[in-house]
């Protein structure tokens, strides 16, 4: 027996000794890869969530297709402020008035079009404008007086949702302005582009072949894709191409990982930050318009706290609240983790205001991974 | 007396004033092309100002600038990178959270064209270059993919310096580079100096470790409080009189002398 064993381990301690010769080219599992990438953690969150959820809420019409829908919504919404957030945070800035801007966004859309009778297209078009020069105001602010963003946004958070209460007392006597749907639903252009869901022929086909569920009159259950997942996936796609695969992407991360090392290799620092304040402030007000559009009103407390569920989903994603890293997909599957949570808790057995704590619990844990996960791929020989 | 033709870069009677702190008080340096020029100084020497007169960050007070025999004025450290002097600080100006290839080519990457439409950073073409301008410097690394966090602080200095001669430096002033670093490491960031002479660059050294600076300089450059206390050529002076220079004299007499003894046993 140990006649046999002996020669054997000469054999692997030869094999040690040839490895760690070569130990600068070693390669690196496809698993070891994955694992140190960004939005790990998120995707494994999600997966552990679906299985929760699978457990406690499979039977319960969560898992079918109008049930999807309902959780798929609340991640598409919160998604599209979360990829600005995201983007954002990776060039090492927050904004905090994303909540209040959403708000705002939806009083200068409904408000011009109610009482002063611009049309509906004029009234989006300009709060899309008024949200870019708001979030242009943020970044040059932050940039100029180089305090810290949390604060130049935390006063524009207050600001904002004030002159939203404002405006809305003002015009309507009451913190909801309403009416808005049918005006959008009479544009053609606005509605298309903001209103409902689309694809209605691709579903009932669905549902004539049966893939789908029917209703009793033979409709689909669910009549078509909702729009703000399609805007969700095109914010996506476009701004997850732009980080990995452009130029202002490499900008951004180096931007938000050194910000003194980036203008000494003669990146622009202040035009990367500012624009991004910018297309977080866009994200924000597409959130509003596709709320007002969809909800049929524009009220003075849409947007609360979104600002945090934002920030958390980029974080569940990767993004290190620091700068500098950080990933779009992470940060879309930290959102689909919220709509998951908000809405599968309903269809389980636990009482819903455990969500919170749920949510509160999934970011610590998700903090903890991603430095740990951070501090293996950076780890210093 | 040599001509100007036979300077890179030359600072001649330089002064600078902060308020009424005299930082630097009529300095003459002259940069011979393809020399490392070592410039020793103590701490609060006026390295520091001296250096960022150089790239550009301070214009002079008093005194003239020239590169190639022209007088030049620096608007900003751009201006000076433009005309080939690259500096290296001692942050490096590297992002260590970012790839090699990312850090190699922030702020000047390489684009192509997606589908011959959108254009994106040349991501294969960033790896490939990077890897290549470091294995000629002889810094192996595992993957021009890996983060530079995982990379030694000699390795780092090595990438600082390989992507200033990359992008054209003809002049390379490096800070301190071996301050932050272990004994062998310093040796290869040594060598890479080396390297970058043996390639046409001229090289401005600073440090205070004369051990670092007299195996590898051609000239020296003594700084002590703002003034300059003359340049040298390697066979001019010895290393013992070097450091007694850099130290002041009779103080550190005693630890020359042991350092004597230590060469002899």
């Amino acid at each position: 027996m140990s006649a046999t064993t002996s020669p054997m381990q000469a054999g692997t301690r030869e094999n040690e000794a040839a490895m760690q010769a070569d130990e600068r080219v070693r390669r690196l599992s496809r698993w070891h890869g994955f694992v140190n990438r960004p939005e790990f953690g998120s995707i494994a969150g999600t997966m552990l969530v679906f299985v929760l959820f699978g457990i406690f809420a499979g039977d319960s019409g969560m898992f079918h297709l109008d049930g999807v829908m309902n959780w798929a919504q609340v991640a598409a919404y919160l998604g599209i402020i979360a990829v600005g957030a995201c983007l954002l945070m990776i060039a090492g800035e927050f904004d905090l008035s994303i909540g209040s801007m959403i708000g705002f966004a939806g009083m200068m859309m409904a408000v011009p079009s109610m009482f002063l009778h611009w049309p509906i297209w004029l009234s989006v078009l300009f709060a899309f404008a008024g949200c870019m020069v708001l979030g242009w105001l943020n970044g040059y602010l932050v940039m100029r007086t180089r305090l810290p963003s949390f604060i130049v946004t935390l006063a524009f958070m207050f600001i904002l949702r004030g002159l939203t209460l404002v405006l809305s007392t003002y015009f309507s006597n009451s913190t909801i302005v309403s009416g808005v749907g049918e005006k959008v639903g009479s544009d053609p252009v606005v509605s298309a582009l903001f209103q409902g869901s689309t694809l209605h022929g691709v579903f009932a086909w669905l549902a004539r072949v049966g893939i789908i569920d029917k209703l009793p009159d033979g409709e689909p259950i669910v009549a078509g894709m909702p729009k703000v997942l399609l805007w969700w996936w095109l914010m996506a796609i476009v701004a997850g191409f732009v980080l990995s695969r452009t130029r202002f992407g490499n900008w951004i991360f180096t931007v938000g990982g050194d910000s003194a090392a980036a203008q000494n290799v003669g990146v622009p620092v202040r035009r990367v930050k500012i624009s991004l304040f910018v297309f977080t402030a866009f994200c924000a007000c597409l959130f509003g318009v596709l709320q007002v559009a969809d909800v049929g009103s524009a009220a003075a407390d849409r947007g609360l706290q979104k600002e945090f569920e934002a920030i958390i989903a980029a974080v569940i994603g990767g993004a290190l609240l620091t700068g500098g890293y950080g990933s779009v997909l992470g940060a879309c599957f930290g959102a689909l983790i919220f709509g998951v949570v908000q809405i599968g808790i309903s269809y389980t057995s636990f009482d819903s205001d455990w969500y919170r704590v749920f949510l509160g619990a999934m970011l610590l844990l998700a903090v903890l991974f991603n430095h740990y996960v951070r501090s293996r791929a950076t780890r210093s020989r | 007396m040599t001509s100007n033709d036979d300077y890179i870069l030359q600072l001649e009677n330089v002064s600078k004033f902060f308020g009424t702190v005299i930082a630097l008080q009529e300095v003459t340096l002259r940069l011979r092309r393809g020399e490392v020029h070592c410039l020793l100084g103590d701490n609060g020497a006026g390295k520091s100002t001296l250096i960022k007169t150089l790239a550009g960050v301070h214009s002079p007070s008093r005194g003239r600038y020239l590169v190639d025999g022209k007088e030049v004025r620096f608007a900003s450290p751009r201006e000076a990178l433009d005309h080939g002097i690259a500096t290296v600080y001692q942050d490096l100006a590297l992002v260590p959270l970012m790839s090699v290839a990312r850090n190699f080519f922030a702020g000047r990457e390489p684009v192509r064209k997606l589908l011959g439409l959108i254009p994106v950073m040349d991501i294969a073409h960033a790896a490939r270059v990077s890897e290549e301008k470091l294995a000629e410097m002889g810094i192996h690394i595992r993957s021009p993919h890996q983060a530079v966090g995982t990379m030694s602080g000699g390795e780092r200095q090595c990438l600082a310096i390989a992507r200033a001669i990359h992008f054209g430096a003809k002049v390379l002033i490096l800070d301190e580079p071996t301050a932050a670093l272990g004994v062998k490491q310093s040796c290869n960031v040594l060598k890479l100096i080396h390297t970058a002479r043996a390639r046409g660059i001229s090289v401005i050294f600073i440090t205070h470790n004369v051990h670092h600076a007299y195996p590898i300089g051609d000239s020296f450059t003594l700084l002590n409080r703002g003034q300059s206390m003359g340049t040298f050529c390697k066979d001019e002076l010895s290393k013992e009189t070097l450091l007694d220079m850099m130290a002041g004299g009779s103080e550190i007499q005693s630890l020359v002398a042991e350092l004597e003894g230590r060469a002899a046993a």
